[in-house]
Formats: structure tokens, C-alpha cells, sequence
């Protein structure tokens, strides 16, 4: 365990210029969270001190990382607050806490049963029960699990994709095995359109993102320590490491060595998302040719919300370049507004009405748009949209898969 | 100008009002006797706010100075109890590096034991884990009974019990003059800085409690006090990086005590000598700077990572013993002159030398002596009664401000001790913050503006910590003004002015160390005053 008075001093670097604070979409909403600057750098020196200081108000921070996006002195101020949490908060995560985190554990038993699981989730007394006793807002809408799980599926088109000149790992994510493989599916279509043939990882575990932001940073780390070994396993392979998931992309890369202190640095730029690797497969490399692919040419009027992590990665433009390849689309970006869904965060009761109110000016806007649907990186906006406005949220990859004639 | 000439009859004028002037106002206060105290700034303004702010267990001084040793032992376990809610229980590490000798060590033991000082030799790697911040090199570590205290809070807590014990206070008054008769003193007359009204005060014994300042009010007396400032500096580091007080073990020199202070810590001192004509002007200079860094890393390793927030100096009121006028035996001692006997100057008393840790004991002697002059016969109770904001379990007090953030409750607390309740009055406007560093609230804010003597920003700052923090004054300064101007009346053009007065003091301490993040910070913050408030045309900084 780290010693409590050991700081690598990054919180020093704050100027107290306070635009954190203005970009803090929690703190418009709920003035009980201390906010980024004064829950981070400023209260980190009084923690410091003493760690009775701990404000147990930080729980309200959703990890959205908006704030280092904001911070002209690059201070990680989400990652303060995430490790304050994780070393002086006091209270224990609770039962719910733990289903809502342990991503794998739950996928893995409802996946057997999701005809029967997914009906039940529906059930307006299932949706009682969750609030009144383990506190998930009755007004949630789960996802859906899959019969098949992503990974059955791959193991069963392995060997046709070893058929591909060249192969890289594609690391899923927790939402594509147990939820929606039907994005993992898309994705291979792309890269095999392209020449490439997908694998999985030698070994994959949820990243660990929820884990983190509950409290379980024991097994998050252990988690953490297999997928490096499976990734390091890749890059020596010298394959690359795509995802679909902008906040599996940021974990891996940033809360890694962040909030769980694991070095990565020999394999952190080896991770990126399918987007970008598209991108500079067509740009830098010229591997890829898009003059060989064949489009539907479907007018599409459509509009992107850039997810928070997904902005913190600085990577949004690779997924609007792809999309803006398709022909006859008419893009709109969505003001850089957060969903409000902070991943489990806006499951919790507690947190719901905040969750919504966070959300509002996206959802107003998105409604106002007269838009097909609506496309985004990450699947948990994806369920925010889906369930607060009448639109439906899909990946980049898949519309970009869908395009395709 | 108006001379007023009040019939302002005391038994006892105290003059100056850092830790030994208050601390004897409230125990002649606490005798019975009718006390004055004038002050021509602020409290706690010279030597006493102006330190390392360090609990000395006496094992500094053991080797050199069994004396001194054996009353910092006995005062230190006064003021954690008299005084808790000024004081953290840090302990302090005696560290040997490896170009130490580490024979000193078995004869610093000894000395420890001889002055009654707890000394517990430490595997340096137990030690090391107890105190992460310290150097891992190091060969050798005692523990002993150091602390931390505030000389800001522990001044003004005893100035607040004086004054429940009737005691007036004036501070912004300058002596111009001390009332003679018949080669007695009598009293004496003061102007008020801020108005330059004039006032004169009455009483058969005057204390002369200026510290180093005592040696010019002596020649106001008509008696000399040689006196020899020595200048020491010290550099504050941006947070607490120790959590237990990191000494060298060697012999007393520069730069070897790391001190956690409230959310900083610092390394001191330097020790210069300052021609006496100087001690209103101390500046740190960049050699200063340097060997406090060398020393501080020295300690700490980490240290050389860590911002450093501002610097100061201080003078030591060393006093030149009277066997001795040359200034070669200078004492550290106590030094109480009774000036009937010693000049054959009647009701005139002064009491300096010492330190801060002796405070209390100083007061208690001149106490003493102006009881036998006036032929009272009380005992002193300043070692056992505890002050105001340490009579309280600090469970107790932090259960009152339930309203309020943890944060703020902690913090508030750790400032005021029970006095805190008065400061909250559970309600959103008390609970809100003005300063966002050092979590000081709007409710502390104005009850210090209201109850203790607090009549410009500085001031405040020595109250609560408005401006102490990383920000030092960037956030804070404009909103404390604007209660401090509700609060005492104050016109807008006085306003602009206390606010410029106060970000250049703030100013001043960072300028010797103006570089990377404290000179970016200070830049911002000029910028918003500047450019932003339009404070530019004033704002010579």
C-alpha cells in the first residue's frame, strides 16, 4: 500500500484558475460536490495533512475527466479525485455496488439466461425491487444481453480469420461480449473488407473502469495486471490493439498507470481505438484504400455526441473522419456536451435525477435535430441517448459497417 | 491634531504585542490587575509571527544549553495542555546523514536525558517508514517530543482571554512617549495610526515587551539595552510533505529543522547579523534562499520536487548580558530587567530574550515582578488554565458544526479548537468558503473581523489564513475585502487600497523564490487584479 504522505506533487501544478469548475458538468448540477479544483488540487494538500480531510462528497464526481481536458496545467485533476477516493474514503462498496462493477462476473451468469434475464430486467417489479433494495433507479433501462457472447462467436470464425494476410487483437470490451456482439461482428467485417483478419487477446478482462470508480481497486488491479500480460503478448506479436470502446481505450492507456499504478509505458501507444487505427492505416500507412470499397449511398442525416473519455483521448476527430467518409451523410456535431451517465454512475439512485439533469441540454438538442439517429463511440451515452430521448445511439464502426454495400 | 486626554488609568500598561506581551497581558489580567496592551501594528507581528513555529522539546539545545533544554521540555507539556488547539503532536526525528558523526548522537542522547527529553533511538529504516519523507540515506534517528504551533492563533488566544478578563487592547498605536515623574514612569502617550488621534494612558508600571524593538523604547526611557538582531530566514513549501518534525543531529547550524506547520511545512533558519537601523526591513536574499533549499533536500529528497510557496525573515531579540556589554556572551535566555534596580528608573520593566516556546514563562516572571511592585499577592495559573479554543474535546466541537463540510469542520477546528462553534451558525451563508486553499469560511471570516481585532486584510490572514494558501490571496483577497468592507464600513477607495497592500505583502514573500509554478501563479493572479479588476494603475508590483 502507498503511504498516505507520498504525493508525486502533479496537484502543485494548479493555478487555481478555476476552469475546471466551469467545465464540471456535476458541479452545474449538484452543488454538494465540492467540484474538480477544490475536491482535487485543494483538497489534496489538506488531505495531505491529514486524512480526516477527506470530503466524502467526491463520490459525486462521475470520472468524466472533462476537467483534464479543461486544466491549461495539465494537472490530473480526475485522477486525483479518483485515487483520494480509493485511499481515504471510508465507506464500503456496497451490494450493488458490486453488481454494477463486476462486469465479467454478472455477464457471465446472464449471458446462459438473457431471453429470461432480459425479460425480467423489463418487468416493472424487477425494477422495484432493484430501487428499493439495492438502490438502482427504477427509471433505468438495461442493456440487453446476448444469447451468444462475443468471444463464442470469434472462436468459432478463428480459423477463417487466419485466412487474412495481416491480423491484429481487438479487445472487446465487457459490452460486446455479454451485450452486443453485433459491433465486434461489424468491426470484423471492416477489417476484414480491409485485409485484416481479428483475433481476441490471449486473455481478456473487463478493464476494470467500474471496478475503479466502486472502490474494488484490488481486483481492478488484478484485472489490470492480465490484460497488460495479453497485450504485451500481442505487441510482441507486433499486432495492434484496437477497441470500440472509448472508455476501455482511456483505462487501459491513462487510469492504468494513473489510479492503479501499473506501468505501461512500453505498450500504451499500441493501444488505440478502431477509428483512429483506421485512420492511419488510410493516411499514414496507406494500407488501407477506401477507393476499393463499395457504399450503399443511402442518405443518412445523422449526428455524433463526442463521449467524455473519448474527448479526454483527443480522438473524436478519427471517429467523425471515418464517418464522413461514407457517401451522402449529412454529420452534425453535437455541442460538447456530457450524457450524464458516468458509466454506472447514473444507474445509482442516488445520482439519477442528476444523471438526467447533466444530460437535459444534450437531449434537448439531440430531439430538436431531427436526426436518423444517433452516433457514439461509447456504449454507455449509447443507453443514456436511447433511454432519454427517441433516438437510437449507434457505434461509428457499425454505421460505418452498415454503409458498406 | 486633537490631544485627547483621557483619564485612561491602568495598573499595568504591557507594550508590544507579540507572544510575550499578550501572554503577559492575560496574566495580569488573569491576577486581577487592570491591564493595557498597545501595539503598533497588528499582533503577533514581529518576532513571534515571524519563526519556525516549532514545539521545541528542548533537545535542540540540549548539548549547547541545558537551561534552555530543560524549560522547552517543561513548557512544551504546558501548551499541549494549555494551548492543544494551537498545537500538533507531530513528534521530531534527530536524523544523522552519513557526513554526520554519528558519535554525536550517544552524547545528544545523554544531554536529552540529563534535560528530562524523552529520546528513543530508531532503526533508521523503522524510522524511515514512520516518516516517508525522509532522507533514506540516513545512518541514525532519535524521536523526541517536537511539535508544531501557530504563534498566530496561540497570540490572539491569549490576547482573546485577557480581554474576557477586562483587559483593553490597542493595537495600531505607536508610543510616542513615556509619562515621567519624578523619575518614575507613569504611563505613556500613544498616537493612533490610523487616525492620528492621540491618546494617553495611565499606569504605575509600564512592561516593555517589544522583543527586539525594546532596545529603542528603553532609550525612550532614558536606560540602555544592548541588543544584537540576528536575522534568521526560512522557506515555506507548498504542502506538508513531513508529518514528523526532521532535525539534524548535529550541532545547531543552518537550514537543519523541516517543520509540518498546518498544511505547509518549512525549513529554517538562517542566522545573520543585522545592523539594529534595519530590523524594520527584512528581505530574504537569494544566497539565504539557497542554503535553506541545500538543507531542506538534505532532509527531505523530495523537497527538490516541491513547489516552494513563499520565504520570510525574522530577527532574533538576542540580548547582550549586563556583565558583558561587548555582545560576546549573547544569551538565548530569558531576560527580565527590573529597571528600579538595575537604572534606578522607577515603574519601568522590561522583559524580552527567550523564545517562543517561553512565552508563557516569560510572562509568568514579569508577571511576577509587576505583582511584587504593586504589592499583589496572587499566584500565577497560566501553566494549568487553558485557553480559549483548547477547552473543548475537539469530538465535541466538530459534532456542533454538523452543517457543514467535512473539510471546513476539519479545518476550522484545527484553527479556532472550540471557538469554532461560534463561527458557524449552521447556515449556508457561514458555510460558504472565501478562501478555497485553506478552507476558511465566510462564518470564521466575519466573526474574526468582528471579535478579534482585525482591521485590514493582513490581519485577517493571521486570524484565519485568508491568502496563506498555494493561491495567496489570488481568490480569497477580493472576496474577504468585501465582507471586511460590510463588516467595518470601509469607503471603496480604502478598499482598493487594503486589497493592493495586501496582494503586495503577499508579493514580497514570493519574490525571492519567483520561479516555475509559484511565479506562473503569481503571474495569473496579477493578471486578474491588473488587467481583469483594472487594480493595474495602483499595483506597483
Amino acid at each position: 500500500m502507498e503511504s498516505i504522505n507520498k504525493s508525486d506533487n502533479n496537484f502543485e501544478q494548479c493555478l487555481k484558475c478555476t476552469i475546471c469548475t466551469v467545465y464540471c458538468p456535476v458541479l452545474a448540477v449538484n452543488p454538494q460536490f465540492p467540484g474538480p479544483k477544490h475536491g482535487g488540487p485543494d483538497q489534496e494538500r489538506l488531505r495531505l495533512k491529514m486524512p480526516s480531510f477527506y470530503d466524502e462528497a467526491n463520490k459525486y464526481c462521475m470520472n468524466c475527466k472533462r476537467c483534464e481536458v479543461a486544466c491549461p496545467s495539465n494537472v490530473r485533476i480526475g485522477d486525483i479525485i479518483q485515487k483520494a477516493k480509493l485511499k481515504y474514503s471510508r465507506h464500503r462498496p456496497s451490494v450493488r455496488d458490486f453488481f454494477l462493477s463486476h462486469t465479467d462476473l454478472v455477464g457471465t451468469l446472464s449471458s446462459p439466461f438473457a431471453p429470461l434475464v432480459n425479460k425480467a430486467l423489463g418487468w416493472n417489479v424487477t425494477k422495484q425491487i432493484l430501487d428499493g433494495v439495492l438502490k438502482v433507479d427504477r427509471h433505468r433501462t438495461f442493456p440487453k444481453y446476448s444469447h451468444e457472447k462475443f468471444t463464442s462467436w470469434m472462436k468459432k470464425h478463428a480459423d477463417e480469420q487466419k485466412q487474412y494476410p495481416h491480423q491484429l487483437c481487438y479487445f472487446h470490451g465487457c459490452y460486446v461480449n455479454y451485450n452486443f456482439p453485433d459491433l465486434g461482428k461489424d468491426l470484423v467485417r471492416i477489417m476484414n473488407a480491409f485485409g485484416y483478419g481479428v483475433e481476441l487477446l490471449e486473455e481478456e478482462k473487463c478493464c476494470g473502469v467500474a471496478l475503479i470508480s466502486n472502490g474494488f481497486v484490488g481486483q481492478a488491479r488484478k484485472q489490470a495486471e492480465t490484460n497488460l500480460k495479453s497485450i504485451r503478448k500481442a505487441v510482441s506479436q507486433e499486432k495492434a490493439v484496437i477497441l470500440t470502446s472509448s472508455t476501455c481505450a482511456m483505462t487501459l492507456r491513462d487510469e492504468y498507470p494513473h489510479v492503479l499504478n501499473l506501468d505501461n509505458k512500453d505498450v500504451r501507444d499500441h493501444i488505440e481505438i478502431a477509428t483512429r487505427f483506421i485512420y492511419r492505416m488510410i493516411h499514414e500507412t496507406k494500407a488501407f484504400d477506401v477507393s476499393k470499397l463499395k457504399f450503399r449511398n443511402r442518405p443518412l442525416k445523422i449526428a455524433y455526441h463526442t463521449p467524455c473519455h473519448l474527448e479526454k483521448l483527443g480522438w473524436e476527430y478519427y471517429s467523425l473522419e471515418l464517418l464522413r467518409l461514407i457517401p451522402n451523410i449529412n454529420l452534425t456535431v453535437l455541442k460538447p456536451n456530457c450524457c450524464g451517465i458516468g458509466g454506472t454512475y447514473g444507474f445509482k439512485k442516488e445520482n439519477y435525477e442528476n444523471a438526467q439533469k447533466i444530460g437535459a441540454p444534450l437531449f434537448k438538442e439531440i430531439e430538436e435535430g431531427d436526426f436518423d439517429f444517433i452516433v457514439s463511440d461509447c456504449e454507455t451515452c449509447k443507453w443514456q441517448i436511447e433511454m432519454s430521448t427517441s433516438k437510437k445511439c449507434i457505434h461509428p464502426i457499425s454505421v460505418f459497417a452498415q454503409a458498406l454495400d | 491634531m486633537k490631544i485627547e486626554k483621557l483619564m485612561n488609568e491602568y495598573d499595568v500598561i504591557i507594550i508590544g504585542g507579540g507572544a510575550t506581551g499578550a501572554g503577559t497581558l492575560r496574566d495580569c489580567s488573569l491576577r486581577g490587575l487592570k491591564a493595557a496592551l498597545i501595539e503598533r501594528s497588528d499582533i503577533a507581528t514581529g518576532a513571534t509571527g515571524r519563526n519556525h513555529g516549532l514545539l521545541h522539546s528542548g533537545a535542540r539545545y540540549a548539548v549547547t544549553d541545558q537551561e534552555s533544554a530543560q524549560e522547552c521540555i517543561s513548557e512544551n507539556q504546558i501548551l499541549r495542555h494549555i494551548a492543544r488547539h494551537c498545537v500538533d503532536e507531530t513528534d521530531g526525528f534527530f536524523i544523522s546523514l552519513p557526513d554526520d558523526d554519528l558519535a554525536f548522537q550517544n552524547k545528544f542522547v545523554a544531554s536529552c536525558q540529563m534535560a528530562g527529553i524523552r529520546a528513543d533511538v530508531l532503526d533508521p529504516k523503522e524510522a524511515l517508514s514512520l516518516e516517508p519523507s525522509m532522507n533514506p540515506s540516513a545512518i541514525g534517528a532519535v524521536r523526541v517530543p517536537d511539535g508544531s504551533i501557530d504563534p498566530f492563533r496561540l497570540t490572539a488566544s491569549n490576547i482573546q482571554d485577557a480581554k474576557a478578563h477586562g483587559a483593553t487592547v490597542l493595537t495600531y498605536h505607536l508610543v510616542t512617549e513615556l509619562l515621567h515623574r519624578q523619575g518614575t514612569i507613569t504611563g505613556v502617550r500613544a498616537t493612533d495610526m490610523r487616525t492620528g488621534e492621540q491618546t494617553e494612558l495611565h499606569a504605575p508600571i509600564v512592561v516593555n515587551a517589544c522583543g527586539i524593538w525594546g532596545a529603542h523604547l528603553a532609550q525612550m526611557a532614558g536606560v540602555k539595552i544592548s541588543m544584537f538582531p540576528a536575522k534568521g530566514a526560512l522557506l515555506i513549501y507548498g504542502h506538508r510533505v513531513n508529518k514528523i518534525v526532521l532535525n539534524r543531529c548535529r550541532k545547531p547550524s543552518d537550514a537543519d529543522i523541516l517543520v509540518p506547520g498546518d498544511t505547509i511545512c518549512l525549513i529554517g533558519t538562517t542566522s545573520t547579523k543585522v545592523p539594529y537601523d534595519e530590523i524594520d526591513n527584512m528581505y530574504v536574499l537569494p544566497e539565504e534562499v539557497e542554503i535553506l533549499r541545500k538543507g531542506a533536500q538534505e532532509l527531505s529528497p523530495i523537497l527538490e520536487k516541491t513547489r516552494i510557496l513563499r520565504c520570510y525573515a525574522g530577527v532574533r531579540p538576542l540580548v547582550a548580558s549586563d556583565d558583558d556589554p561587548s555582545g560576546r556572551s549573547v544569551s538565548r535566555g530569558i531576560v527580565l530587567f527590573d529597571h528600579e534596580k538595575r537604572d534606578g528608573l522607577k515603574g519601568f520593566i522590561t522583559i524580552t530574550g527567550g523564545k517562543l516556546m517561553t512565552y508563557r514563562l516569560m510572562a509568568e516572571k514579569a508577571t511576577d515582578l509587576v505583582c511584587e511592585k504593586l504589592d499583589v499577592n496572587k499566584k500565577c495559573e497560566t501553566a494549568h488554565i487553558k485557553l480559549p479554543g483548547s477547552r473543548e474535546e475537539k469530538e465535541t466541537t466538530l459534532k456542533k458544526l454538523y452543517s457543514m463540510p467535512i473539510s471546513i469542520q476539519e479545518s476550522m477546528v484545527y484553527r479556532h479548537g472550540d471557538m469554532a462553534e461560534k463561527m458557524s451558525k449552521n447556515n449556508t451563508i457561514n458555510n460558504s468558503l472565501v478562501c478555497e486553499c485553506e478552507e476558511v469560511s465566510y462564518g470564521e471570516v466575519s466573526y474574526a473581523i468582528d471579535h478579534m481585532d482585525v482591521h485590514n486584510l493582513i490581519d485577517l490572514r493571521r486570524r484565519t489564513r485568508v491568502g496563506m494558501g498555494t493561491c495567496q490571496g489570488e481568490f480569497c483577497a477580493c472576496r474577504a475585502i468585501g465582507i471586511l468592507a460590510k463588516q467595518k464600513q470601509i469607503c471603496p477607495t480604502r478598499e482598493k487600497e487594503e486589497l493592493i497592500a495586501f496582494l503586495n505583502e503577499r508579493w514580497k514573500g514570493v519574490k525571492p523564490i519567483a520561479w516555475g509554478d509559484s511565479l506562473r501563479e503569481s503571474q495569473y493572479a496579477s493578471w486578474v487584479y491588473e488587467s481583469v479588476c483594472g487594480l493595474g494603475d495602483e499595483n506597483k508590483k
